[in-house]
């Protein structure tokens, strides 16, 4: 009897995880537009709806009745399972992550967490990066030029920062001793003195510089930088199926906002007067905004520059930030 | 927050992925249909060629630089190596000075690894000079 409930509470937690994490995608293309716009005294989308808010119904409409073109030379089914790979594994790596403190419903206890693994972070991160056959795939099925490079662009730069994203996490796993993601955020729970980002701050900017490649963000865009490979693998897609890739693409980075929040920046736990759950909330907008002002203050980086940074400076850096933790805890 | 008293933790992300699929696949097939019954349908013959100048299609081959591979491969010798120590990060208070040693080794081995790719110009980009 009680496993049905817990059964039901994990469906309908899914259902909402999906529902909602997708609303919120599709929402944040319309803030990032309205951020990078108000950045270049510009108004941006300002036409449809009472100040642009219905943009977001205009697009998805726009995506839905585009004509779904399928090129010549594509391998079909790969050009077509390829965008469901990417959006589908950006959603699964949330299954582990918290998003609130538990709360009470009706004299039901509700944790806001669709599956409680005790390896939370090693699966986000391996269903993470399983996220690269999308780009791989779509690249590879394209037959054309400009989808090749910026799918081996995509994928090697996704293998790369892996490694630098793994190492730098572990120095926390050190101090804390779990990888469940509940138990990094109960570790951090004595106010903002407490927060790990004050006793890890290499492996924060590591994680986070990690976080904004991962998601090929700017100023890591080289997968689909306009200027050198048209729009990386996604050149030959049209429609609902680039659509898809765009929501992977703002999943992934609502992940990578939770991960931060809770690893490094105290996670949901109540702060002063606010509310844990508000916190958590203001600590993801933050991180949303930051991609976006990042985006919109710095110019991208060359491949190669961003190989040589990864290889040669952020990996040698984890390992001693490891070494340095694991003297100082000794 | 408590953890959850269940026996099958894996089953919300399970369940999570097949619907995630299915919901994805879904929005595809719909998106299709819906296209092909209301986008501008246009048998134009060069419009399902590649986005490219050229106006002849010809099947080009998925031909990568061989550099790219060589970072697949360093990825494949970190990555084994991060995965290692993931489970002695997570015991490092228990396994103590002896745990941290040995780990220290191994990543002084590593290192030789790492300094002999990068001696040898694996992590170099060449370029034309």
């Amino acid at each position: 009897m009680f496993d049905t409930a817990v059964i039901i509470e994990t469906v309908v937690k899914a259902v909402i995880v999906v529902a909602v994490i997708a609303a919120l995608a599709g929402f944040a293309t319309f803030i990032e537009r309205k951020v990078l716009a108000f950045m270049q005294r510009r108004l941006g989308p300002m036409h449809v709806g009472p100040y642009g808010l219905l943009q977001l119904a205009a697009d998805g409409i726009k995506l839905f009745t585009k004509e779904d073109i399928i090129p010549q030379n594509a391998i079909k089914p790969i050009f077509m399972i390829a965008p469901v790979i990417a959006a589908t594994t950006a959603f699964v790596a949330m299954a582990a992550v918290p998003y609130f403190p538990e709360f009470t419903l009706f004299g039901y206890t509700i944790h806001p967490i669709i599956s409680d693994i005790n390896v939370a972070l090693l699966y986000v991160m391996g269903v993470a990066s399983v996220g690269i056959y999308g780009p791989l795939l779509a690249g590879m099925s394209s037959a054309n030029k400009w989808s090749l490079l910026g799918a081996a662009r995509a994928v090697v730069q996704m293998l790369s920062f892996e490694v630098v994203s793994g190492l730098s996490v572990l120095a926390p796993i050190m101090m804390i001793g779990s990888l469940s993601l509940i138990d990094i955020n109960d570790a951090q729970t004595g106010g903002i003195g407490d927060w790990l980002i004050w006793k890890q701050p290499l492996a924060f900017v590591l994680f986070a510089i990690a976080g904004f490649m991962e998601t090929n963000r700017a100023p890591f865009d080289t997968v689909e930088f306009e200027a050198e490979i048209v729009a990386g693998y996604a050149t030959e897609y049209s429609g609902m199926r680039w659509g898809l890739f765009f929501i992977g693409e703002y999943a992934n980075m609502i992940t990578i906002s939770v991960l931060v929040s809770i690893i490094f920046m105290g996670g949901y736990n109540a702060f002063w007067f606010i509310p844990g759950g508000l916190m958590m909330l203001l600590k993801v907008s933050f991180w949303i905004f930051l991609f976006l002002w990042v985006r919109a203050a710095w110019p991208h980086v060359r491949p190669d520059q961003l190989m040589w940074v990864c290889w040669k400076v952020l990996m040698p850096l984890s390992v001693v930030n490891i070494v340095i933790t694991g003297f100082a805890l000794l | 927050m408590t953890h959850m008293d269940f026996a099958h933790p894996y089953f919300g992300a399970f369940f999570l992925f097949v619907f995630g699929a299915v919901v994805f696949y879904g929005i595809t097939v719909l998106a299709r249909r819906v296209s092909r019954n209301m986008a501008r349908l246009d048998t134009e013959k060069l419009k399902l060629t590649i986005y490219e100048c050229g106006p002849e299609v010809t099947k080009q081959p998925n031909k990568i630089s061989a550099h790219f591979y060589l970072f697949a491969v360093l990825f494949i010798l970190f990555d084994v190596e991060i995965i290692f120590m993931f489970p002695w990060a997570v015991d490092f208070k228990v396994l103590g000075m002896f745990g941290f040693i040995e780990m220290i080794l191994f990543v002084v081995i590593l290192t030789i690894g790492f300094v002999y790719a990068w001696k040898k110009g694996a992590l170099e980009w060449h370029s034309i000079k």
